[in-house]
């Protein structure tokens, strides 16, 4: 809803103000990392690999901002996303069909969906206690399939994950003369097309923007005869099936099943939907701001890194304090339009 | 007897009959599985005290730091209508703290140990006030404010010690985390008995536990009753930062170590699903505190169960999602709703008006 057309005929919503306060953060952010850091941040390569090394973390986060949108909480993703890679590397190693493993990935997610979902709207269970029995499940299923960590041994996926797209004029000039192309892993092209498509999907059909009137208010939304139980039993179906999805780029990613893999995703899935401007209450969220959300958080890692504060503790400690200052900001900006309203 | 019956199946046993049916199944299951699982021997420990030993035993003292942060949860959960998701870091924190403080000092006695006590329940109340403010004052979802915390404090734990795992040895300290010479039952238990009566005692002398429930129900109502509900939800969330810190010094006497990375780990989701367990709603509103207890011990008591069917300890929590969600799909106010009409017309054949679901 950020249309920065030249006169703008209806005021910012909170979602798109929200949203572009993040997309001016990290435009912001990654400037001043350019200017005062320089070494990869010149280079284009470094967002790529940012989103090459997040591409789950971007799949998983849409998944997320859909649910919450809708009013709901899914923490699952992050165990499901590595159930899914566990299952689908050691069917790929037992002889699988590389078109069967993708069918199993999206299998997976989707079977999780569905249930998470129906004990969710149709029983009327806390989505917060039925998606963390879904994430005992999913970390204990994964680790039951194999406690050892596994690497995919297979030709044809190999020769798929080793697909990458390269731009050889977003490249850099190495030290030793060589050009070194930017490379983007099909991963990457998988997330961005979700990210389209949710975004389709919550802009322009009528089930997307079901998912924004149940999360304002579900009530008002049954009088307008929407149907609350559908539309909420979608959002973590859809949900479901992007962790699975998730879960393929994460393996075609690392190549390996493990039972951590992805461990704390959901978490950082969460922060990033949060930092994208997207409201635990519901209601209020865009999948653009969860991509520049996830994007954000990756780089204020990045800038850490790279400002030579290499302890494990630092990464951590700053992302709190990031989080806190984007929730803060937050509440002060929610609050004080919301003051301007009433008045 | 038949009033009773209906009681039980056309009303339920109110906010407790989730907790208490989940014990009896457990209990019948334990009994036809291995009727040994309940018996209580008395031995002798290394130190040559007499103590109990058992299955019962280890299910009682394993669940205590679970039970003591399950009943601050459940302040914060009625009060605040969401849960605080970084008390395992925070407790961390404080257990980091308390270690801090024993090791500072030249020789450990109990005035030491009362004082790094404190120094932890100080640290923790500033952790928890911080979250409290979040809440309270900017209006914050609660899950969404400890988000903070959960991804920074067991960073926060790690630079207190420098990044060592130090560890305290004294007689103590054993007695704290283990048996007190003398005493058979393991002293976790009795710090949570203790502090399940202060929360009694709390409740029994303020208007606390009416305050609560009244701001959780509808903030602004309670507000427009002259109850001032930022100070509850703050109040709230200092009463957890207390309960935080009981349990990462009972954590920390346990070990006789302070292990940042490891110390109560995952304990946050366990203290939710032990509120929930008992009945509480997690939207906030009235609450029992018994229940969460209760809830507390019914995942020990599974964990426990599991442990002695030789499930591996990393595959547990498959079995034990499999068991929530049975008890949640049990409780659910839909399937309730269902059992308590299906009950009631049988029941109650000749009466005009069925027995309707409780909740």
């Amino acid at each position: 809803m950020a249309n920065f057309k030249f006169k703008r005929k209806e005021p910012l919503t909170d979602t798109g103000l929200l949203m572009t306060i993040t997309i001016c953060i990290f435009v912001v952010m990654y400037l001043l990392a350019m200017l005062l850091l320089q070494g990869g941040f010149l280079h284009a390569q470094q967002i790529f690999d940012m989103l090459n090394d997040n591409a789950s973390l971007i799949i998983v986060s849409c998944g997320l901002t859909i649910v919450m949108i809708g009013g709901g909480i899914d923490i699952s993703v992050g165990a499901v996303t590595s159930l899914t890679v566990m299952s689908c590397v050691l069917y790929l190693n037992n002889g699988g069909n590389l078109f069967v493993s993708v069918l199993l990935a999206l299998g997976i997610g989707l079977a999780f969906g569905l249930v998470q979902g129906f004990l969710i709207s149709y029983l009327e269970i806390q989505p917060f206690i039925v998606t963390l029995a879904g994430m005992f499940f999913a970390r204990g299923m994964t680790t039951i399939l194999s406690v050892n960590p596994q690497k995919a041994d297979h030709a044809a996926f190999a020769a798929l994950r080793d697909i990458k797209i390269e731009i050889p004029w977003l490249g850099y000039v190495a030290k030793n003369g060589n050009v070194v192309p930017a490379r983007i892993e099909l991963g990457v092209v998988v997330a961005l097309l979700c990210v389209a498509l949710v975004f389709v999907l919550l802009r322009f059909i009528s089930l997307g923007r079901g998912f924004y009137a149940i999360g304002g208010n579900w009530q008002s939304a049954l009088m307008l005869g929407i149907n609350v139980k559908r539309t909420r039993f979608m959002s973590y179906v859809i949900c479901g099936l992007l962790s699975g999805i998730s879960g393929y780029v994460f393996m075609m990613h690392t190549g390996a099943g493990n039972a951590t893999n992805a461990a704390g995703m959901e978490m950082n899935a969460i922060a990033s939907s949060i930092i994208g401007g997207t409201l635990l209450t519901g209601g209020v969220g865009n999948v653009i701001g969860t991509l520049f959300g996830t994007l954000t958080l990756t780089t204020i890692k990045k800038i850490v890194v790279s400002s030579g504060l290499n302890d494990p503790w630092w990464q951590s400690i700053t992302t709190g304090g990031m989080l806190c200052f984007f929730i803060l900001l937050q509440s002060v900006v929610l609050g004080r339009r919301a003051k301007k309203k009433q008045s | 007897m038949k009033n009773a019956f209906k009681r039980i199946f056309g009303t339920g046993l109110g906010q407790l009959t989730i907790p208490i049916i989940s014990i009896l199944l457990l209990v019948v299951f334990n009994l036809i599985r291995d009727p040994s699982f309940f018996s209580i021997g008395i031995m002798h420990n290394n130190d040559g005290n007499i103590v109990l030993a058992g299955n019962l035993i280890s299910i009682i003292n394993g669940a205590s730091e679970l039970a003591v942060l399950a009943m601050g949860m459940t302040l914060v959960t009625a009060a605040c209508g969401g849960q605080d998701i970084s008390v395992g870091a925070a407790a961390a924190i404080a257990g980091s703290a308390f270690v801090k403080v024993l090791k500072s000092a030249p020789a450990i006695n109990g005035g030491i140990v009362v004082l790094a006590f404190f120094s932890a329940c100080l640290v923790a109340v500033i952790f928890a006030s911080f979250n409290g403010t979040l809440v309270a004052v900017f209006k914050i979802q609660p899950m969404i404010a400890t988000l903070i915390l959960y991804t920074c404090g067991r960073s926060i734990a790690y630079w207190i010690n420098g990044g060592a795992t130090p560890t305290v040895s004294s007689p103590i300290i054993t007695g704290i985390g283990s048996f007190i010479p003398g005493i058979p039952v393991p002293t976790p238990v009795i710090i949570v008995l203790v502090m399940a009566v202060l929360f009694k005692l709390l409740f029994h002398f303020t208007s606390l536990e009416l305050f609560t429930q009244s701001v959780g129900i509808n903030g602004s109502a309670a507000r427009l009753n002259g109850i001032n509900s930022t100070f509850i939800k703050l109040l709230s969330f200092i009463i957890l930062g207390v309960c935080v810190a009981v349990a990462g010094c009972i954590g920390v006497s346990r070990l006789g170590l302070i292990n940042h990375e490891t110390l109560l780990l995952d304990v946050e989701m366990d203290a939710i699903l032990a509120v929930a367990i008992g009945g509480n709603n997690l939207g906030g509103g009235k609450f029992k505190i018994g229940g969460s207890i209760l809830g507390a011990y019914v995942i020990q008591m599974l964990t426990i169960t599991l442990y002695a069917m030789k499930v591996s300890s990393t595959d547990v929590k498959a079995y034990k999602a499999i068991v929530i969600i049975l008890l949640v799909v049990i409780g659910s106010p839909v399937v309730k709703a269902k059992f308590g009409k299906f009950m009631g017309n049988v029941m109650k054949k000749n009466k005009k008006v069925p027995v309707k679901g409780a909740e």
